[in-house]
């Protein structure tokens, strides 16, 4: 992966969003269940987005502390969609790290007692239907 | 053979920039017809029509083309500009190489290219022309203003005062519209009632004003100067000239359990009743979906107390005809259905309310008598939360797009209202952006937050949880602190949306007035005919036209009479001489046209023709010229091809296809 500006690209296609759309009323941060145990905040991801500082972006806690409930997805009055934004972050530092994913062998050493797999839920809600 | 000029303007860069003019110069100079033609910087500019008027006189012009802007936006320049110079306005085409072509296009060969082909189809066109002559139609000296508002109302003031007669329909059983519905008002705080009344007083006593209230307009035709509207007068069940608004019987009446539209469903009213105590006028309806009389024929109650006998159940819907010059619609707003907003828990707890609630709870003759209490326990709330933007600016098929404009400013009343009536209630605004645009408006926000010690917060709210002990929960974001913050409230106030009263759908499509997607009518221009429907003898005031507070409503409604009162003050109009006309010979009485005509302007005559010597008696389309529009829908349904639209005619629009094709 090459420049951040590159990054914030890819993100922006593997979720299909347009954080131009975003006029910062926090409604997403206002509803977001893992508020707390975040250190960037849903509203932040977006401008994060915009402004390209994807780093900060793959190295924040809030990145896996997401739950992919998309509270923020239902309730954004501007159809931004912050946590499809979250999702292809989380996407974009996985491919990377493997180049191809996840080895199924390795999912069960991954596996999170504590919190709902994000991953596997993220991906039957982008797959539904 | 015509004798055309060809004036090619620059319209600064707008269209040299694009647009090669010198080119289409050169190349139209060989068109056939044409015998002069010349490029300037601004056509339009008085230099500009002097040049074309100079041409005229040089080389003995009969037809002018000018490559330029859309004709929306020039025609009637340059046709008045021939005029002077002694042509026939209607010998006067525009070949529009902005917005259809420089505006459009960026590559300059390509774009030189199409404004040619334009110039080439115009020019074609008015070697066909022929001069028109524009005829005369009556106006009559009497205004239609839909809605009883205060948009109408200060409309209906406005013309009256002119001297003209001016009819006020409206739906409700009384004038005055959401106005009535307010407390106080921003941004001086007055009672909105104090100063609504006297105007309804005003309007219902001025001699030059009739009032037509619990009546619908149902059908109009006609065209501007000259409409005809039938008027739906809904049966009162109650005679206006005998009663005399004693209000016993709606004392008496024993079916009280009907929602109070006027008071937002927060209590009940009885089956007959006036909206509200200052209601105009004082003459009560029977709701008879309500009443014991009409659903199980016993009752009687009102008739039996009525000293002045004037309740009258066997009263029938009436209809009146009535001519009118000009017609203004106010219809007004309402706010938006909350359905597609669970978070807010609307439908589930009875202490989330709307701010027009709340304007009611607040409101001396409101179904709390203006105490502030909690709707589902009666008691006085100690926090109040207020959420803004709750269905505005969203882009998310939940709510609407736009901004509604007047929340910011009457969440900011409320807030102060209730600070100062009761200092024992906290306040908190939750707000994304606060718009006080206005005279005095930032500073009546300012003084809510630094001396009624409103709490304004920047962020949105989540959602808001019905808790069991009666509280709501209200989630919401503190986007400056970058805290979520967790708000135990007695009460939330939702700042819904507003949107164009649903009726003036219906209203827009017998006018023939255009509306955009939100239902909001179309003005003529955005920003040079603002109070103006592009259909003529149109005219917008208030909120039907877009979002606007009571100050801007009553300036819009002032500047929609002025409008009205500039055409009622003519005597005559001139029409479009642009009218359909049927060749005699050709016409074989089908009536297809008539079929299609959307304003009934075609009828039939048995009128004796000359068929190559052969004398007959044929009947034949007759098209009234004052009521065609010009829009040739007869002329493409037109099986035998006798029908022509006068200035469009098969033949131009064959030539002009020909042209382009060339």
């Amino acid at each position: 992966m090459s420049s951040a500006k590159n990054q914030a690209e890819r993100i922006k296609e593997i979720s299909g969003v347009n954080p131009l759309k975003c006029m910062k009323c926090g409604k997403c941060s206002a509803t977001c269940p893992a508020f707390n145990e975040m250190d960037i905040k849903p509203h932040q991801f977006v401008s994060y987005v915009l402004n390209g500082d994807i780093d900060a972006l793959a190295n924040s806690k809030s990145l896996w502390k997401c739950l992919s409930c998309f509270a923020c997805v239902e309730r954004c009055p501007r159809d931004v969609q912050p946590g499809r934004l979250i999702d292809a972050a989380r996407q974009l530092v996985i491919r990377q790290k493997g180049q191809t994913g996840l080895a199924p062998e390795e999912i069960p050493e991954l596996l999170d007692e504590d919190l709902p797999q994000q991953l596997l839920m993220s991906a039957f809600r982008r797959y539904r239907r | 053979m015509q004798r055309i000029g060809v004036f090619v303007c620059h319209c600064g860069s707008n269209i040299a920039a694009t647009v090669d003019v010198k080119k289409v110069v050169e190349m139209v100079a060989m068109e056939p017809g044409v015998v002069h033609a010349e490029d300037y910087q601004y056509m339009c500019s008085e230099a500009g029509q002097a040049k074309i008027a100079e041409a005229v006189k040089e080389k003995n012009l009969t037809g002018i083309v000018v490559c330029s802007c859309s004709p929306r936006m020039h025609e009637n320049t340059f046709r008045t500009a021939a005029k002077r110079a002694g042509i026939n306005p209607y010998m006067v085409e525009i070949a529009n190489i902005r917005e259809h072509c420089s505006w459009i296009h960026k590559n300059v060969e390509e774009a030189t290219e199409k404004a040619v082909i334009l110039a080439r189809a115009a020019i074609a066109k008015v070697n066909l022309n022929a001069p028109l002559f524009p005829g005369e139609s009556r106006v009559t000296k009497r205004a239609l203003v839909i809605g009883g508002g205060i948009a109408g109302i200060q409309t209906a003031l406005d013309i009256a005062d002119a001297g003209y007669e001016v009819d006020i329909v409206e739906k409700t059983p009384s004038i005055g519209g959401r106005m009535s519905q307010l407390d106080k008002t921003f941004p001086t705080l007055d009672c909105s009632a104090c100063i609504l009344t006297p105007k309804m007083v005003e309007a219902a006593a001025h001699e030059k004003i009739t009032i037509y209230t619990y009546s619908e307009v149902e059908k109009v035709s006609g065209f501007v100067g000259d409409f005809t509207v039938d008027i739906r007068k809904k049966a009162r069940s109650v005679d206006a000239n005998k009663c005399t608004g004693c209000g016993v019987c709606q004392e008496k009446c024993p079916s009280k359990k009907a929602p109070s539209e006027f008071n937002r469903g927060l209590n009940t009213r009885s089956a007959i009743y006036t909206p509200f105590a200052q209601a105009i006028p004082n003459v009560p309806v029977i709701d008879r979906d309500a009443c014991i009389k009409f659903k199980t024929g016993k009752c009687g109650v009102c008739e039996k107390v009525c000293q002045a006998g004037a309740i009258d159940y066997t009263q029938q819907d009436e209809i009146v005809t009535q001519k009118y010059g000009a017609i203004v619609v106010a219809t007004g707003f309402d706010t938006i259905k909350l359905d597609n907003y669970d978070e807010y828990a609307y439908n589930q707890s009875k202490d989330v309310i709307t701010s027009l609630e709340l304007e009611r709870i607040m409101n001396a003759a409101g179904p709390t008598k203006g105490h502030l209490e909690r709707l589902s326990d009666g008691k006085h709330p100690h926090e109040i939360v207020f959420v803004q933007c709750v269905g505005s600016r969203c882009s998310d098929n939940r709510g609407k797009s736009y901004c509604s404009k007047i929340c910011c400013m009457y969440t900011a009343k409320h807030a102060m209202l209730i600070r100062d009536k009761y200092p024992d209630v906290n306040v908190t605004v939750f707000y994304i952006d606060v718009r006080t645009p206005g005279k005095n408006f930032d500073e009546f926000y300012r003084r809510a937050v630094e001396e009624y010690g409103v709490n304004y917060v920047k962020g949105q709210v989540g959602k808001v949880i019905p808790q069991p002990n009666g509280k709501l929960l209200v989630q919401g974001s503190d986007l400056l602190d970058n805290k979520q913050i967790f708000k135990e409230a007695d009460m939330v106030v939702l700042a819904t949306a507003i949107e164009p009263e649903a009726s003036v759908r219906q209203i827009a499509t017998m006018l023939t007035a255009s509306i955009d997607t939100n239902n909001f009518l179309t003005e003529a221009h955005p920003k040079l005919r603002p109070v103006e429907s592009p259909t003529a003898g149109v005219f917008l005031s208030g909120v039907c036209q877009g979002p606007k507070d009571i100050p801007e409503t009553v300036a819009q409604a002032g500047a929609a009479a002025v409008k009205a009162i500039g055409l009622l003050a003519k005597d005559k109009l001139t029409t479009n001489p642009c009218t359909a006309k049927a060749d005699e010979l050709m016409c074989n009485g089908c009536s297809t046209c008539a079929n299609v005509c959307p304003y009934g302007a075609i009828s039939y005559e048995e009128k004796e023709v000359n068929d190559h010597g052969i004398r007959e008696t044929r009947r034949i389309a007759v098209v009234n010229n004052a009521l065609c529009q010009g829009c040739g829908a007869c002329t493409v349904t037109c099986p035998s091809g006798a029908m022509d639209l006068q200035g469009f005619s098969n033949r131009q629009i064959i030539a002009e296809v020909d042209a382009i094709c060339r």
